[in-house]
């Protein structure tokens, strides 16, 4: 593909959009051009922003949601059920969670699924710190809320075997999440049924 | 319930710029020279349904080449109009359009959440010229054709073939690191494949079982039936044990298998090296040791077996949308009294079939019957 006419800066803004997902080097183009024409409206604020939640949002010690405080929000509040920990893979998740307002209690974040294939094993999720909140008390019951993919099964079974002999309930979502489905793609009401509905795994 | 395909458009499709076809609805038979369209036109129906029809082609190849003097769009599209008994129509439609790689799906002009809407609709059963080989090829084209006949019946059997997929692969590649692997997962990804396994093995098994009494029903005295049997360890098991057990079983052998998995690079055991053994009933012979026109009348047998039981399973929820007969090259290889005798037993079945061939003589025996058309350079004309 032939260059971009253009200076190094703005060659190097526009491969940095095309990495974000959804993008591609044509819409990144687009939106490269698109941030230049509202300059002071968007592209500078964009710029202060970025660099604010580059500096300040980190991941939660206890649960790795995403935060700008440690511990984050959720994990702070105490109006929270302390008992019931949702586990997700991504932070999206927790997020199409928390808009369907079906978990009154606490999360935890892997940062992904296992999958030997794209290289990742327990070791690189947040799966130890999960196995220490479990035992630690005043854990009653983890819900199992991950995607009805085949990886996604294979990471709540491997969960269950990791948490075994705890005396916590493992409990996992199941109606209404359809065959392959990624939890964030979910409607609230069809989130919320399969909270409500969990059982044991 | 008698449903009949009565109209078909097709837009940019392969080789064809426009087609418009009407029919009546007796059993179509398009004869024509090599290269004229008349697989096109089959394959072009067997896309107005979930996945990627007949030859399995990429969707990109789809749409027609055009040539400076003659533009294609970029996109393509196929309708079939559906007549019910009452001539109650659906239009249904699918294609892509020229900017875009989004397959469009429509119902009498409404857009369908997905090409899989259209199965309530229409179903296909095909038969293609390069099946013919099935019996001389390895396991692995039999054990698919077995698979997707499965699945029309079965559509879970998919799934479950999926996830048995995923986790072996999952497991082959923990394996590379054997001995230094988590145990724990690998458990799970067995456990996995154990479960997953069984339930396919499960399904083949009703299947081979739907084959053999759709066999029944085909005269062997005309056309030779087809004796049916699985070569697998799961799937014998499952004659014997409770299906509990056999996973139980097939989860100990997995195990048992890793350092023999791990040096071969791959799980030497499992329904993912299941054959399916296909004899002529009537010499007892294997299907891979008879002529050339006996295993293609043995393979259309089983397609016709298929259909039956498909057409027969009138409680089961795939049941009610009808079935359609794609039989391309079909005459070929058959002596004139085999030909006779399947489309007598064609017409009996009373569902809508489509045939082709490059000589006309080879369909005489339909007669009026039948609705011949010859397709020549992208055109289609009744013959006679
Ligand atoms: N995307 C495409 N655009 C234009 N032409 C195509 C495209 N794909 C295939 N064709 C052409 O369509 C022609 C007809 O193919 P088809 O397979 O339907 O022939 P046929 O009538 O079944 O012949 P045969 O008797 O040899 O089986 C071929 O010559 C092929 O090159
Ligand atoms: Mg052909
Ligand atoms: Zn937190």
């Amino acid at each position: 593909m032939p260059r971009t006419p253009a200076g190094p800066e703005l060659d190097r803004l526009i491969s940095l959009l095309a990495k974000l997902p959804g993008l591609g080097p044509r819409s990144a183009k687009r939106a490269a051009l698109h941030l230049l024409k509202k300059r002071d409206g968007l592209m500078a604020p964009l710029a202060v922003a970025l660099k604010e939640a580059a500096e300040k949002v980190t991941a939660c010690s206890i649960c790795g949601n995403w935060d700008s405080s440690d511990p984050c929000q959720i994990c702070a509040d105490e109006d929270r059920e302390t008992g019931v920990i949702c586990v997700v893979q991504e932070v999206a998740d927790l997020w199409a969670l928390e808009r369907s307002g079906a978990h009154k209690g606490k999360y935890h974040v892997l940062g992904g699924v296992i999958s030997p294939l794209d290289g990742v094993g327990a070791d690189d999720l947040n799966i130890a710190s999960l196995a220490q909140r479990a035992s630690a008390g005043g854990v009653s019951e983890i819900v199992l809320a991950l995607s009805a993919t085949v990886d996604g099964q294979t990471t709540a079974h491997y969960l269950v075997e990791r948490l075994e002999g705890l005396t916590v309930d493992i409990t996992r979502l199941s109606h209404g999440v359809p065959v392959g489905g990624e939890l964030d793609y979910l409607d609230e009401g069809t989130l919320a049924a399969a909270m409500k509905s969990r059982h044991k795994a | 319930m008698t449903f009949r395909i009565r109209r078909i458009t097709l837009t940019d499709f392969r080789s064809y710029a426009g087609l418009d076809l009407a029919l009546d609805g007796r059993p179509v038979v398009l004869t024509g020279p090599n290269g004229a369209g008349k697989t096109n036109l089959l394959e072009a129906l067997s896309m107005v349904s979930a996945g990627r029809g007949m030859r399995g082609a990429k969707m990109d190849e789809l749409a027609r080449q055009g040539a400076p003097d003659d533009p294609a769009s970029g996109g393509w599209s196929v309708s079939a109009v559906l007549e019910d008994h009452y001539g109650e129509e659906t239009r249904l439609g699918t294609g892509i359009s020229a900017h875009s790689d989004k397959r469009i799906t429509r119902i009498d002009g409404a857009p369908a959440s997905g090409p899989t809407a259209l199965l309530d609709y229409l179903r296909f059963v095909w038969l293609t010229p390069a099946q013919d080989r099935l019996f001389m090829e390895g396991a692995s084209e039999r054990r698919r054709f077995l698979d997707r006949m499965t699945m029309s019946h079965d559509p879970s059997h998919g799934r479950a073939a999926a996830t048995y997929e995923k986790a072996m692969r999952q497991r082959t590649k923990l394996l590379e690191n054997w001995p230094r692997v988590d145990e724990t997962l690998l458990g799970v990804l067995e456990t996995q494949m154990a479960e997953a396994g069984v339930a396919m093995a499960a399904a083949r098994l009703d299947m081979a079982r739907r084959l053999a009494a759709g066999a029944r029903l085909i005269d062997e005295a005309v056309f030779p039936a087809a004796g049916v049997a699985l070569d697998g360890r799961l799937e014998e098991q499952l004659q014997s044990q409770k299906a509990g057990e056999v996973e139980e079983a097939f989860e100990a052998k997995l195990r048992a298998m890793r350092p023999r998995d791990a040096d071969a690079g791959r799980a030497l055991v499992g329904p993912h090296r299941t054959d399916l053994l296909v004899t002529h009933k009537a010499k007892g012979q294997a299907a891979r040791l008879c002529s050339t026109g006996e295993q293609k009348a043995l393979l259309i047998g089983l397609v016709l077996a298929n259909a039956r039981s498909l057409q027969q399973e009138a409680s089961d929820i795939t049941a009610g949308a009808p079935l359609v007969l794609l039989l391309d090259e079909i005459a070929a290889h058959l002596d004139p009294d085999r030909r006779a005798a399947l489309f007598d037993i064609l017409e009996e079945t009373g569902l809508q079939v489509f045939m082709t061939g490059t000589d006309p003589d080879l369909f005489a025996a339909w007669g009026t019957r039948a609705q011949s058309f010859t397709v020549r350079g992208g055109t289609v004309t009744e013959a006679g």
